[in-house]
């Protein structure tokens, strides 16, 4: 090898991370462009998780982790976009936890997401409940889930008896914590209430490590306290009419009768007002107020 | 100089063609898309989508399995059975060898692609759908399969130049794989609380090839049109990932002495 | 003076061996050699003694530690150089799927010769080496010794005015190496240089204008067959009979090789005078006296024996 073809060679061989740098910046340009266009690469083709199952060729929790990625980098792509419809989150959800059973996370995200309603959440309770059965059959070991299916029958379809009977069979596992037999007992008692699900709510914001979760945890607290103080709002309200004998036309009212020290605002910082139907509410422009979520309460 | 380039490529196409592995190749696939008729009038409405869906896919999965098997023998078969000696020995610049054993093997892809192509036109017709506008977008998704089809080979024609055709196989199907699932593998990064993970996995995604982008299947499926500037974009990639593994490969066949 | 058909500088070869692949083996030690227009040179030497690697090296099929070549003036690194020379490979491979004509067209192709040019070429040179009835046949249902033919004639279908053979009369039977031989001789008649290779010593002794002996890698020698041979004389033989009637000394006889009424005896150039005073005394008849010529075998012999010594005794690390 002569000492010119070596220079040669190595001057080629500089050439080469140029390339990579090109193709770089063109990788980078195909995504923008593929995001903004929202081009369809979703069709879940094989939506048989069984039959993924066999074709994965023994490498299920493999592609039950990229299954459980896509779920969740689909939820979030989607959120918040107006009119967003999260059709392949239950099959997404469902091959996932057919090819890892014990993938918990997936049944905490699919608890909620799937009920979720609006264009928030698919808004299928029933395939909520079919998943989170679906992982305490196969992690009977796993308490949390059970208080899952609780929160699912309790919080969406507000059906109490079977609410407290999830909570109930759930606490029979020695690894659960009191506070779920005693919600077995509250729920038994007084069926749905702000309390109950303040309960509910907080220790799932507590228990979660899923950012996501958490955030929608915090916020359905906040509608919780805001409900409270609607409540006592309401109360001063009454007052005020055995006082005065008429409805107050605004909490102003009520402020300047000296029945509140100020206006109160909800827990986002957005002040109560008096809707025409004479009862408190939320400020229609604070942030809480779009809230999908419903209270067994009101 | 491109003359004695078009001499290599043409022979390598003929060789391609009398080799019999081809045809079971290209018959096989057209069995499935034949099977695709009766999977598709299993599923009520969404025929079309099958045909469409289980076609593209024989004719990406068989043309891939046709550039890796042939493409990592173009140039370690020559050596192996030492035709190459005598070959060499003429007035032909090694590189002139590498991009013509390559361009005649992406000959043989495009011929085999466009008869796959043409049996999966034939299944559409007989299921009784007429040729709508829309189906521009299955041709669409062919092209950029046939941009895959270049970067494979391109990549298992690399490893040709100085491994053995079974370590070639395993590393050329490693790339496709990795560089299938790349999107994935940037979100397991980007999930994960390791800032060292993240921005390795950051970096392998802009680094390996992203065989994602040619990717269009679902499109075509849906009929579906995939944006303009997608495609140049892709092709400008594709062109661009292709030039370079080529370089690197007449690079490597350059200095290698011929034991 | 125009430039010789083959200049060979210097040329070096190391292969990396042992197992971490830091030793080099060196299978090509500083050849110099150069080959006139015209010539035929044989490259003798015993298998291993790096004759292919010579002729890989000037292909350029293989790079050149150190040292280089040239071909008329061209060198070697220089792709249109390979528009001169014609190879013909040791025990050569051809596309299998390919019949003979098709091989020889391809190869014409990279020559610039149009289609009708290439066609009256390919027939030329397959009859000129005996194919012309097996020209349509695929390549893989040919013998050893027509696949060698093939060789031969896709070596010299483009008439490069030098050509390589590497071993080129292996594998074939007497009638193939005398056909073989007859084409070196014709192409040396055309006015074609020609450079083979051979371990057959009798071929070269027949073919070459000159002969280099490469053993271990080394340069042995160069020169005209019976000028290699010439320089090993050492002894000389006396062929003797006894007068009739005498019959000669016990000791004479005991050192001498009976051959049918005659005597031969082999004796060392010093000792030849000493010798024929001793025959004279017993009255022997001095029938002959001449050198003893060693063939080209024995100095072949000779020089592996001596080179086996020499690797032995000294283990070469060359960096």
């Amino acid at each position: 090898m002569t000492s010119s073809a070596r220079t040669r060679i190595r001057r080629q061989l500089l050439c080469l991370p140029l390339f990579f740098i090109a193709i770089g910046v063109m990788q980078a340009h195909i995504d923008a462009n593929a995001a903004s266009v929202n081009v369809v690469g979703e069709d879940l083709l094989l939506r048989s998780g069984l039959l993924i199952q066999k074709l994965s060729l023994g490498y299920n929790s493999l592609l039950a982790d990229i299954y459980w990625t896509r779920a969740v980098q689909y939820y979030g792509s989607r959120v918040g976009a107006p009119g967003a419809k999260f059709d392949l989150l239950w099959p997404l959800l469902d091959v996932t936890t057919t090819l890892d059973p014990s993938l918990i996370p997936a049944y905490r995200f699919g608890a909620i997401f799937l009920s979720e309603p609006g264009n928030v959440g698919a808004g299928r309770t029933d395939l909520a409940i079919q998943l989170v059965k679906r992982g305490i059959g196969a992690n009977p070991d796993e308490w949390r889930l059970g208080t899952e299916l609780g929160f699912l029958y309790y919080w969406r379809m507000k059906d109490y008896p079977n609410a407290a009977a999830a909570y109930l069979a759930t606490s029979k596992n020695p690894k659960a914590p009191p506070w779920v037999k005693l919600m077995a007992a509250r729920i038994e008692d007084k069926g749905g209430s702000i309390e109950n699900s303040r309960i509910i709510w907080r220790e799932l914001y507590e228990s979660t490590k899923d950012p996501v979760i958490k955030n929608d945890a915090a916020r359905q607290l906040q509608i919780l306290t805001a409900q409270d103080d609607e409540m006592h709002l309401d109360e001063l309200v009454d007052e005020y009419r055995q006082r005065f004998g008429h409805w107050p036309m605004s909490l102003e009212q009520i402020r300047a009768a000296g029945l509140l020290p100020g206006i109160p605002v909800d827990p986002v910082g957005v002040p109560y007002v008096l809707g025409p139907d004479g009862k408190s509410r939320l400020n229609p422009a604070s942030p809480l107020a779009n809230n999908p979520g419903s209270n067994p309460a009101h | 100089m491109s003359a004695i380039t078009g001499v290599v490529a043409i022979n390598t196409f003929r060789e391609a063609v009398r080799d019999r592995v081809l045809y079971n190749l290209v018959f096989f696939a057209l069995l499935l898309i034949g099977a695709a008729i009766l999977v598709g009038q299993i599923s009520i409405g969404i025929d079309r989508l099958v045909i469409v869906n289980l076609g593209l896919s024989a004719i990406s999965v068989f043309g891939l399995v046709m550039a890796v098997f042939i493409g990592v023998g173009l140039v370690c078969k020559e050596i192996e059975k030492r035709t190459l000696y005598s070959l060499l020995s003429k007035p032909i610049r090694r590189w002139e060898f590498v991009i013509g054993k390559y361009a005649g093997l992406l000959l043989t892809l495009l011929l085999n692609t466009v008869f796959m192509s043409f049996g999966l036109a034939v299944a559409l017709f007989y299921v009784g759908r007429p040729f709508v506008r829309s189906d521009v977008s299955i041709l669409v998704a062919i092209y950029l399969i046939l941009l895959e089809f270049a970067l494979v080979t391109a990549l298992a024609l690399f490893f040709s130049c100085f491994s053995s055709p079974m370590l070639s196989i395993l590393f050329t199907l490693s790339i496709y794989i990795t560089g299938t699932f790349a999107a994935d593998i940037r979100e397991f990064g980007d999930f994960s609380r390791n800032p060292a993970l993240k921005a390795i996995t950051r970096a392998l995604y802009y680094v390996i090839p992203n065989f994602h982008n040619f990717n269009a299947i679902a499109s075509a499926g849906h009929g579906q049109s995939i944006p303009f500037s997608l495609v140049w974009q892709d092709t400008l990639y594709a062109v661009l990932y292709v030039v370079l593994v080529l370089f690197a490969s007449s690079i490597t066949f350059s200095v290698r002495d011929l034991k | 003076m125009s430039n010789p058909a083959i200049e060979i500088l210097g040329l070096t070869k190391d292969y990396p061996s042992g197992f971490w692949r830091r030793k080099m083996r060196r299978s090509l030690d500083s050849l110099t050699l150069q080959v006139e227009e015209g010539e035929v040179l044989g490259f003798l030497g015993p298998n291993g003694a790096g004759k292919t690697t010579t002729m890989k090296l000037l292909m350029g099929l293989i790079f050149p530690t150190a040292g280089n070549a040239r071909i008329r003036g061209r060198s070697i690194e220089d792709i249109s150089t390979h528009k001169l020379i014609g190879y013909l490979p040791e025990q050569p491979y051809f596309y299998d799927y390919l019949t003979a004509r098709e091989l020889l067209n391809y190869y014409a192709r990279f020559f610039g010769y149009d289609a009708d040019a290439r066609e009256k070429r390919v027939s030329h040179f397959l009859e000129m080496v005996g194919l012309s009835t097996s020209a349509d046949v695929q390549l893989r249902k040919f013998s050893k010794g027509m696949l060698q033919r093939v060789g031969i004639a896709q070596a010299i279908l483009h008439d490069p005015p030098v050509v390589f053979l590497d071993e080129p009369m292996s594998g074939l039977d007497p009638v193939g190496r005398r056909e073989v031989r007859d084409i070196i001789l014709q192409l040396k008649q055309d006015g074609h240089t020609v450079f083979f290779s051979t371990h057959i010593l009798s071929d070269a002794e027949m073919l070459c204008d000159r002969v280099a002996v490469l053993v271990g890698g080394k340069l042995q020698g160069v020169g005209a067959p019976s000028e290699i041979v010439s320089v090993q004389i050492h002894s000389m033989e006396i062929f003797f009979e006894g007068r009739e009637g005498h019959s000669l000394p016990r000791a004479v006889i005991e050192q001498a090789t009976h051959l049918g009424g005659r005597y031969r005896v082999e004796v060392a150039e010093s000792e030849l005078y000493p010798a024929l005073e001793q025959l004279r005394s017993c009255d022997a008849r001095i029938l002959s006296i001449s050198p003893v010529r060693p063939t080209l075998e024995d100095y072949f012999l000779h020089l592996v024996e001596r080179q086996k010594v020499q690797n032995h005794a000294v283990e070469v690390e060359v960096r």
